[in-house]
């Protein structure tokens, strides 16, 4: 009888050898002419056990890593293949405890299924959001979505609901769905996840949004960086298709949604709304004025709904769920689940899903372990190049949009990087104005120009020169970026420069080079 | 200008009639233009701009606005290192500066045999595995320099 062994085909968990343990699994087994079926699933989010393989026994899923394909002869002599004891050996993959208080809603099926498999994805509980949404007027389920409080995961946490709501409104011939693919966000990889690991819940998401709204043409806008989930979303779109629950007659309703994707080019600007609509319809990717509302003059200057994975991938679970349990989970405003990624100098990263409320400590202790050098965690950047830095003493902040807004900080699109305690400040402020000079888009003056000269006075005050004048003069800069500027970029540029500023003022000494 | 070749220019003229049609084509032309060539040659530009209906300044204008895409031929390998705050928390810094001599070249430089370019990159989505590196769209996490010589060496090899 064969053996089914799960071998993800994430692409950090390739990044790691996956693909060659795969391998390796495939040839062993045919040495010793034992029964396997690999099977390749998306990452469980525990990067630091991948490559994370597991095996299906008849008590469930056991789990072994992080496995390289020089173990895997000991894990065939070991018996793996009915989850024999070995070093390796993690247990039950449900009952490892970094797993065991999560609480995956949107992720729920992300490493578990195959995401090539349209059939896999309805055996685990995928298409039943589009079949209640078919059922539904476009009116119940935009206020389904309303009363779940799902806010936009992207960053700009604006009500899910509203937006729809105001597409909905709008009479047009055409009508758009979008979604915001480009994750450039540092410490950030959810969407990622989702789309390597289960893209047929965006789809699935996707097209309930164009069902609700009225809109018959979606587009995913995805960052050149991710080959991985470009070929990924290919395949599931080409499976859904063929499937019929995309095309002219979705799920036999009558009803049309047709999805594309497009890649981006590597601008991180274009994860900005409406940047991303210019990028999509063939031009620079220049910031619009608002308004218009993209809602109301969006891509081609049409109704459009622009939303980031995570939430479209999230609408699925709301409407086969209900607003009420969506919003039972989190805290104040903030309702629902949020995959937090928890990144850079850490000891276990990884996406962590769980309602809105736990404390950076919780995540960057009791998840996270510390920091992967062992040395003190001094400060952790939120919510991507633009968020700000927060030091030790706020790790008792919970992750929550108004908890973190409250001190000045912002939660974003999620992703917390760790620093340890050998991060210089100055030179992280000099980065943050220096990835602004680089990705900004140029269309106005404050970021483009102030970006540069903020490395450029950042980098008088590490020579020494005018130490004072100038540490004020940055602050002044910072003051007029983030008032004058367009977007966000060069609006929030001055973030983590000015929580560096604040918090480890003592960073910004002249030094020797 | 340099002018293209009648094979490449066949090629362009193939890859845009392919992408007429479709609503707002140019970035899908020229990332099409791209694979197919490996880089954007200028004597691309006008035929493209031609064929749908734009201006030369148009489409200079995008391909220029984008880091992905290149106005120059690579080398056979294309290496990006990740510069962006994870992967700086876990050493990127060194590693770009081992990089940088371990190739003799700085970002957007190729070696002189044309082996490899060194392209810095903005975050690969590969978070908890930093410092994060791609070579020829392959991915690499938790790349120590020890780890990088030896994937220089394997492509070295390789080609």
């Amino acid at each position: 009888m064969t053996v089914t062994v799960y071998v993800p085909i994430d692409a950090g968990a390739l990044s790691l050898g996956a693909g060659e343990v795969a391998a390796a699994i495939a040839a062993e087994a045919g040495r010793r002419g034992t029964q396997v079926t690999l099977k390749r699933n998306g990452s469980r989010g525990a990067y630091w056990l991948e490559p994370l393989i597991e095996v299906v026994t008849p008590a469930g899923r056991c789990a072994y890593g992080p496995v390289t394909p020089g173990d895997v002869r000991a894990l065939f002599d070991a018996d793996f293949l009915h989850g024999g004891a070995h070093a390796l050996r993690l247990g039950p993959t449900e009952a490892i405890p970094w797993f065991k208080g999560q609480q995956r809603l949107t992720c729920e099926r992300v490493g578990i299924v195959d995401p090539a498999s349209v059939e896999d994805y309805v055996a685990h509980g995928g298409y039943q959001g589009l079949k209640r949404a078919l059922s539904l007027e476009g009116a119940a389920i935009v206020q389904a979505i309303t009363a779940s409080g799902l806010r936009g995961r992207g960053g700009a946490a604006f009500p899910t609901g509203i937006k729809w709501k105001t597409v909905l409104d709008q009479q047009a011939a055409q009508k758009y769905v979008t979604c915001n693919a480009d994750e450039g966000d540092s410490g950030t990889f959810a969407d990622r996840m989702l789309m390597e690991g289960d893209p047929f819940v965006l789809i699935e998401g996707m097209t309930i949004a164009g069902i609700a709204v009225g809109a018959t043409q979606g587009f995913i806008y995805l960052r050149a960086e991710y080959p991985h989930a470009h070929a990924a979303l290919k395949t599931a779109i080409a499976a859904a298709r063929h499937a019929q629950y995309l095309g002219a007659d979705v799920a036999g309703s009558g009803k049309r949604f047709e999805l594309e994707v497009r890649l981006g080019a590597g601008a991180y600007i274009c994860g900005e709304e409406t940047s991303m609509l210019e990028s999509l319809e063939g031009k620079r990717g220049e910031v619009r004025v608002r308004p218009p509302l993209p809602a109301i003059k969006g891509l081609f200057g049409q109704p459009t709904i622009v939303n980031n994975v995570v939430t479209l991938a999230s609408v699925p679970w709301i409407v086969v769920h209900g607003a009420e349990a969506y919003a039972a989970f989190g805290m104040g405003k903030s309702r629902g689940t949020l995959p937090i990624q928890l990144a850079g100098n850490i000891k276990r990263g990884g996406l962590i899903e769980r309602a809105f409320g736990l404390t950076l400590r919780e995540l960057l202790y009791d998840y996270g372990g510390g920091s992967a050098t062992g040395k003190p965690i001094r400060t952790v950047q939120v919510g991507g190049p633009l968020g700000a830095y927060i030091p030790a003493s706020q790790f008792d902040t919970a992750v929550d949009y108004e908890a973190l807004a409250g001190i000045g900080a912002l939660l974003g699109h999620g992703g917390i990087v760790a620093f340890d305690d050998g991060v210089d400040m100055a030179r992280m402020a000099r980065y943050a104005m220096e990835f602004c000079a680089v990705e900004s888009c140029g269309k106005c003056t404050p970021c483009r120009i102030g970006s540069t000269r903020g490395v450029e006075i950042i980098d008088r005050i590490l020579e020494g020169v005018d130490g004072e004048r100038n540490l004020k003069l940055l602050e002044d800069l910072c003051e007029t970026m983030v008032q004058g500027s367009l977007c966000g970029l060069g609006g929030m540029a001055p973030f983590p420069v000015q929580s560096a500023l604040k918090y480890f003022r003592e960073d910004f000494r002249a030094r020797v080079n | 200008m340099e002018t293209l070749s009648p094979d490449d220019s066949a090629v362009v003229r193939r890859i845009v009639a392919e992408h007429l049609g479709r609503p707002g084509p140019l970035l899908e032309v020229l990332h099409a233009v791209q694979a197919a060539l490996g880089f954007i040659p200028a004597g691309a530009v006008p035929l493209v701009a031609q064929e749908l209906n734009l201006s030369r300044a148009e489409v200079h204008g995008v391909v220029t606005f984008y880091h992905y895409f290149r106005r120059s031929r690579p080398g056979v390998h294309t290496v990006s290192l990740c510069q962006a705050e994870s992967c700086q928390a876990m050493g990127a810094g060194a590693l770009t500066e081992h990089a940088r001599k371990r190739l003799g070249i700085d970002f957007h430089e190729t070696t002189p045999n044309g082996r490899f370019s060194l392209e810095p990159v903005y975050c690969l989505g590969n978070c908890a595995c930093s410092p994060a590196a791609m070579i020829d769209g392959r991915l690499y996490g938790r790349v120590t320099a020890q780890r990088f010589d030896e994937l220089i060496a394997e492509d070295s090899a390789a080609s």
